[in-house]
């Protein structure tokens, strides 16, 4: 089957390289000669020690903690009213979904017209209704690139959280509503006791997914602000290319991915082991 | 419509009140017409970075940059368009054949496996299926390392066939599984007929499968045309020279090297859009009733 051939040719292989890459001397002439030896795990223990490391922790922590609990609760608000009868619903939940259907280059460049401090959007409302008066250095001011960085990605992870929740809240079959309501239970009991319940695995799966891909998330960081100011917004995914393309440090670039795809399969395993559990109960 | 109370289902007394809408359909008609109201705020305010976009690439520079900025064009005006297609249309064209050539790609492998995967049940179906799940959980930044490496062995780097194969990683995956959930939904006897009738496994997938399942197919190749189309990593990394820049990486480039040139940037933006533009018209009207009547033929 030509497709086991290129699963192993383009994913497995590549994943593999990059493990022996992060255990290679990773200097520049080594790697110019094609004679780095192997060296173990020093690519990890420079990489571990690297004065940089808390800071990207810190702020790929934040990262994805800040996006997926807003892209979620927003995302399930959206789905929640949108799976009320009403004219034109269809045609505008489409429509939210333009962002996500974006390249990631478009919603970068847009973005940071959105937060450019003269032609931007959000500082000249901000203005007008006169909360600031000076204007705002939302991506280049070390204490606000991250969060600036947080609500972008936010803005583009709604319509996907939206989409598969709303897909989830049609499959809720309409007799649970009915029985809820024969039995007296309001708008938030039925919220809590029928719609979360019977959507768990839904939920589970867009969490998983959400942590998946916001752990990735790499052109919106990149285009919005290179990582910087001084490193305020690296993650581990633009700090791995930073070390790779930047410094030409492709062993302790390697060294980061290995550890990036470690956390997301350990993720996913434990994901797929609790599903496996919820079907035999 | 926060509150606790229960959803009104036309035999529970009204409240009576000054305002208070009439029982019935009337009233179901008011709480239809405050959501539609409220669903166009909402994507008012989702849409509203887009909005700005399209307006400033209708500006002069000059009005890019005033102070306040005026929230409708004062004079719309093109320039900012013909520009953009002057300087960057040879990257559209390049990110063009890259788009075609992966989706093309990646057909080529997904529909045989996917075949395979919806009519044969081996052991390994699972597994393979499982494993497909697993690649999306790789981080981009981990193929480009490594593509950089092994591509510069190969001499992958800066060249067209390096972007596809690469860029297809983001198709292959997401191609079999859409397609081969479409194929188990086809009647089995269709298949098991033409073998009767002396077809081969690829015979039947060509004459009889790849037809009826061209719904997924084709919205397979729209996702896969549309994931290579807005490709920046592999373009980012697999690139050293100008030889081969795609439209991502061009406008990347663009944006280092003329930071604040709003109006030309919202128009390259606005380009690199369209093909998302098209395939949100199609998802909208076309694929869903394809499917749907795909289905009721089978």
């Amino acid at each position: 089957m030509p497709a086991i051939v290129y699963v192993c040719l383009l994913f497995a292989y590549p994943i593999v390289y990059n493990v022996l890459l992060s255990l290679r001397q990773s200097s520049v002439i080594g790697l110019l000669n094609n004679s780095a030896g192997f060296v173990g795990l020093s690519n990890y223990h420079t990489a571990i020690t690297n004065p940089v490391l808390p800071t990207v922790v810190e702020n790929t922590a934040l990262f994805v903690v800040g996006s997926i609990v807003f892209q979620f609760g927003i995302g399930f608000l959206l789905a929640l009213f949108f799976s009320q009868r009403f004219p034109l619903s269809g045609l505008l939940r489409s429509l939210i979904l333009v962002p996500w259907l974006l390249p990631g280059v478009v919603t970068g460049l847009v973005l940071r017209l959105m937060f450019d401090p003269t032609s931007g959007m959000v500082n000249q409302i901000l203005s007008d209704v006169g909360l600031i008066h000076t204007p705002i250095e939302w991506l280049t001011n070390t204490h606000l690139a991250l969060l600036t960085v947080v609500l972008a990605n936010i803005w583009i992870g709604i319509p996907f959280n939206m989409l598969l929740l709303h897909g989830g809240l049609q499959d809720i079959p309409k007799e649970l509503y009915e029985a809820a309501r024969v039995d007296g239970a309001g708008r938030a009991r039925t919220f809590w006791s029928v719609t979360v319940p019977v959507m768990r695995p839904v939920i589970a799966v867009v969490l998983v997914l959400g942590f998946i891909y916001t752990l990735k998330a790499f052109d919106i960081v990149i285009i919005l602000t290179g990582g910087g100011p001084v490193n305020s917004t690296q993650l581990l995914s633009t700090w791995a290319y930073t070390l790779s393309f930047g410094n030409l440090d492709f062993g302790q670039g390697a060294a980061i991915g290995t550890i990036m795809m470690l956390i997301s399969l350990v993720c996913a395993l434990a994901y797929v082991r609790s599903y496996r559990g919820e079907l035999r109960r | 419509m926060k509150s606790g109370a229960p959803v009104s289902n036309g035999t529970e007394p009204m409240r009576a009140g000054p305002i208070g809408p009439p029982p019935g359909a009337p009233r179901a008609r008011v709480v239809a017409g405050l959501n539609l109201v409220a669903a166009l705020v909402i994507v008012g305010l989702m849409l509203l970075p887009l909005y700005w976009a399209v307006v400033t690439s209708l500006k002069t520079l000059q009005q890019s940059y005033a102070i306040p900025s005026s929230l409708v064009p004062p004079t719309p005006t093109f320039a900012a368009y013909s520009e953009v297609l002057h300087t960057q249309g040879g990257a559209l064209a390049t990110s063009l054949v890259i788009a075609v050539g992966a989706t093309l790609l990646s057909l080529l492998i997904a529909v045989p496996a996917a075949f395979a995967l919806a009519s044969f049940r081996f052991r390994i179906t699972g597994i393979v299926t499982l494993v497909l799940l697993v690649t999306q959980t790789i981080p981009g930044i981990v193929l480009g390392i490594s593509f950089f490496k092994i591509f510069a062995d190969v001499h992958l780097l800066n060249s067209y066939p390096g972007l596809i194969i690469a860029d297809s990683t983001y198709c292959v995956p997401f191609d079999i599984l859409v397609i081969r959930a479409f194929m188990i939904g086809l009647p089995h006897e269709l298949i098991e007929a033409a073998r009767v009738d002396g077809a081969s496994n690829l015979g039947a997938l060509l004459r009889v499968v790849v037809p009826l399942s061209r719904p997924a197919i084709l919205a397979a190749a729209l996702f896969s045309f549309l994931f290579a189309w807005g490709d920046f990593l592999f373009a980012l990394t697999l690139t050293t020279s100008d030889a081969v820049v795609p439209m991502s990486l061009s406008i990347y480039k663009y944006l280092g090297e003329y930071t604040s040139q709003w109006p030309d940037l919202m128009a390259a933006a606005i380009f690199a859009a369209i093909p998302s533009g098209i395939l949100l018209v199609l998802v909208q009207r076309g694929i869903r009733g394809g499917i749907a009547t795909a289905g009721l033929k089978g």
